[in-house]
């Protein structure tokens, strides 16, 4: 069933076609710039002769200088570009899946206490389990999130008038408090998970590089694979529950396959990079912008735009703390928060 | 169905509810300063050196033993005056603030202004090396700071409830985005120790730091008192209360200052007591039932959650190991608006 598709080919569909077009065109153009950057800008100056040659033949013999370059090049800024693209799919996937399954403009894995479940349990990984590594870590996000994410739909959605976003927003925000100061008293007993726990938090590409990325890559692939599947549920969705029950939607399916989804996306980019907020708060938000209600489109283009928000995030920090670096976790919090801002003050939350 | 004439004819069983109101209020604030004594003789007899009852009382009546004075004058009764203080304050300015911009979600904890005071308090200890009443202070401008740069940036013709949230929600991210950034640049210890006082803690409290938050209260809360009648009708809408006489904005910015600095001068005090300002108000109108807003239950009930909180992380744990009241009041005071709100199924508010 196509809601947005079909219809005759009006004038106003016709300039909104024309703007997801171009939209599209930019949203490329600005993923690749800020990959470009994220490869080329940082305390060692590296020309772009040098990182073309050191990306197309790795294995070739070169001098001292240019085999530290490649150094930088390859064991640094190629991961971390990585991971920023990958985690930023993940965030960018996420949050328009939250905010279409709960018809919510405020969803946002950081919000709906879903990072904070994903946090607990990867602390309690750190601390009890000395798990140290990422794939380690995953398997603990991924049940965090999914208690997280249970909790929270179940308590909101009691009650007569079902899961309305401020009663969400209310469970989320409890949640996170009451899963924040179970953190801390495991942090306050563990001086060795404390320190650990810190840069984690902070949300840092480099923390643990390309190894520790690729393995997640496969679920964030099926994250990313759900996602597509979801998008036109969520256009039905969006009628709201008695017209899509009345369409012949599957209710409690469309909210499974969306909850394993965001299960799968938040816990591997949690696992990744740490807690980051923001990102699938602001990145849907801005597609829907160009792309106008329809989800599919708006899942594509929140695929494009979280990554180049984080990258852009990442290389930013690189550029403005010179010779040392912020991480691109906190990058994203400071941009974020006027931006948010911005918006609150000129639109109208529509459902709010 | 009632005819107008018939209502104005026999107003009795409206008196009558109204009586009853105030009654269960009344009652409600007897059993709650009740609970407030017991948990304050627990708290003053029971620990490491244990006291009756009556030794209790000749202790504070001044006949007590050298040792006894110590531990229950120097020792036990700070911190219990401190915690019902505190928890009085963040209590009334989560209220407030929830309150006046008709909002749940809208107290000090989650808006930002407890965490600019914490952002600032950290900075204070970690990069300026601040003692403990450089780092009071610094909590005290940063909530102030917080709370004008909120204000500045959602009022447009006044404060409506959303905007102010969001708003909020957004100056709460950057700030909790400075404090990763101190904690992470930090010496590990000194970072632990930032850590402690981010939970919030009463141990430790000294009779300045308690004349200062018990003479900001008794400034404040006559003038609460007065303005009382006035948030009833902010609770009608602004078109409601204009016509009523109260003019809507000008009382909502001064309810507004009384809150920041309510919570600004607990923070100060204790640091940034999780989730006590969020849930005590909830709490209050739960139990008192009758829908407005009940000042004195609410801080009544922000006193008896720290308090219990307090005690519980003192004694309650195995082991040595001595919490600060945060964490409990965090980890115990959010399942409990969980419950809440899995519980009032008829709003669709939540609390």
């Amino acid at each position: 069933m196509t809601l947005i598709g079909e219809r005759p080919a009006s004038a106003p569909s016709r300039t909104r076609r024309r703007r997801v077009v171009i939209g599209f065109a930019l949203a490329f153009v600005l993923l690749g710039l800020s990959i470009a950057a994220s490869l080329l800008v940082g305390t060692r100056e590296i020309g772009l002769g040098t990182v073309v040659d050191a990306l197309v033949n790795p294995d070739e013999t070169v001098t001292d200088t240019a085999l530290t370059d490649r150094v930088v090049i390859l064991d640094l800024r190629v991961p971390r570009t990585v991971v920023g693209l990958l985690a930023g799919v993940a965030l960018g996937l996420a949050g328009a899946l939250m905010q279409g399954v709960t018809r919510n403009p405020l969803a946002d894995p950081g919000l709906l206490g879903v990072n904070a479940g994903a946090s607990l349990f990867v602390v309690a990984g750190i601390a009890w389990f000395g798990v140290t590594s990422s794939l380690g870590y995953v398997w603990f996000a991924f049940a965090g999130a999914a208690v997280a994410a249970t909790i929270v739909y179940l308590i909101g959605s009691l009650g007569r008038e079902g899961a309305t976003p401020v009663k969400l927003a209310l469970a989320g925000t409890a949640l996170t408090a009451a899963f924040t100061s179970l953190i801390t008293i495991v942090l306050l007993a563990d001086t060795e998970a404390f320190d650990r726990y810190r840069f984690w938090a902070a949300g840092s590409l480099v923390a643990r590089g390309l190894d520790a990325a690729l393995p997640l890559a496969p679920f964030i692939l099926v994250g990313a694979i759900l996602s597509v599947v979801a998008a036109r549920m969520l256009n039905t969705l969006a009628l709201g529950d008695d017209l899509a029950r009345g369409l012949g939607q599957n209710l409690i399916l469309a909210r499974i396959v969306c909850a394993v989804a965001i299960v799968l996306l938040c816990g591997s980019a949690t696992a990744m990079a740490g807690p980051i907020v923001f990102v699938g708060l602001a990145v849907p938000h801005v597609a829907r912008w160009i792309t106008g209600p329809d989800y599919r489109l708006i899942i594509v283009f929140s695929a494009l735009f979280g990554p180049t928000l984080l990258v852009a995030a990442d290389v930013l920090g690189r550029v403005i703390a010179q010779p040392g670096e912020i991480e691109a976790g906190l990058v994203v919090a400071f941009l974020g928060a006027p931006v948010l801002i911005a918006l609150v003050r000129r639109v109208k939350l529509a459902g709010l | 169905m009632t005819t107008l004439s018939e209502r104005t004819a026999d107003a009795a069983p409206l008196t009558q509810a109204r009586a009853r109101r105030s009654r269960r209020e009344r009652g409600i604030v007897l059993v709650l300063v009740g609970a407030l004594v017991a948990v304050a003789a627990f708290s003053l007899t029971v620990g490491a050196y244990s006291l009756s009852v009556p030794d209790l009382l000749r202790t504070l009546t001044g006949q007590g033993t050298q040792s006894e004075n110590f531990i229950v004058l120097s020792l036990r009764l700070p911190r219990l005056t401190l915690a019902v203080l505190v928890g009085g304050a963040f209590a009334l300015s989560g209220a407030l603030f929830q309150t006046v911009l008709r909002n749940p979600l809208a107290s000090p904890d989650i808006i930002g202004v407890t965490g600019g005071a914490s952002a600032a308090a950290v900075f204070g200890m970690l990069i300026l090396g601040f003692g403990s009443v450089g780092t009071s202070l610094a909590a005290f401008a940063g909530a102030v700071i917080v709370a004008c740069v909120i204000y500045l940036l959602a009022s447009r013709g006044g404060v409506a409830g959303y905007r102010f949230v969001l708003i909020g929600v957004g100056v709460a991210f950057m700030v909790q985005g400075l404090l990763g950034y101190l904690l992470s640049r930090a010496d590990l210890n000194d970072a632990q120790g930032a850590l402690l006082w981010l939970v919030g803690s009463v141990s430790g409290a000294r009779w300045q730091d308690i004349s200062v938050v018990a003479v900001v209260l008794l400034v404040l809360l006559p003038v609460m008192r007065v303005l009382s009648g006035r948030l009833r009708a902010l609770q009608l809408g602004d078109e409601l209360a204009r016509s009523l006489g109260v003019g809507a904005e000008r009382t909502r910015l001064v309810l507004l200052v009384i809150a920041v600095a309510l919570a600004a001068t607990a923070t100060a005090a204790v640091g940034p007591l999780a989730f006590v300002a969020f849930v005590a108000a909830p709490i209050a109108r739960r139990v008192v039932g009758t829908g407005g807003l009940a000042l004195i239950p609410t801080a009544l009930v922000g006193a008896l959650i720290t308090t219990v909180a307090d005690f519980a992380a003192q004694h309650l744990l195995p082991g040595q190991l001595e919490l600060p009241a945060g964490i409990i009041t965090g980890a115990i005071g959010a399942p409990y608006l969980l419950w809440l709100l899995a519980t009032s199924n008829t709003t669709g508010k939540g609390a």
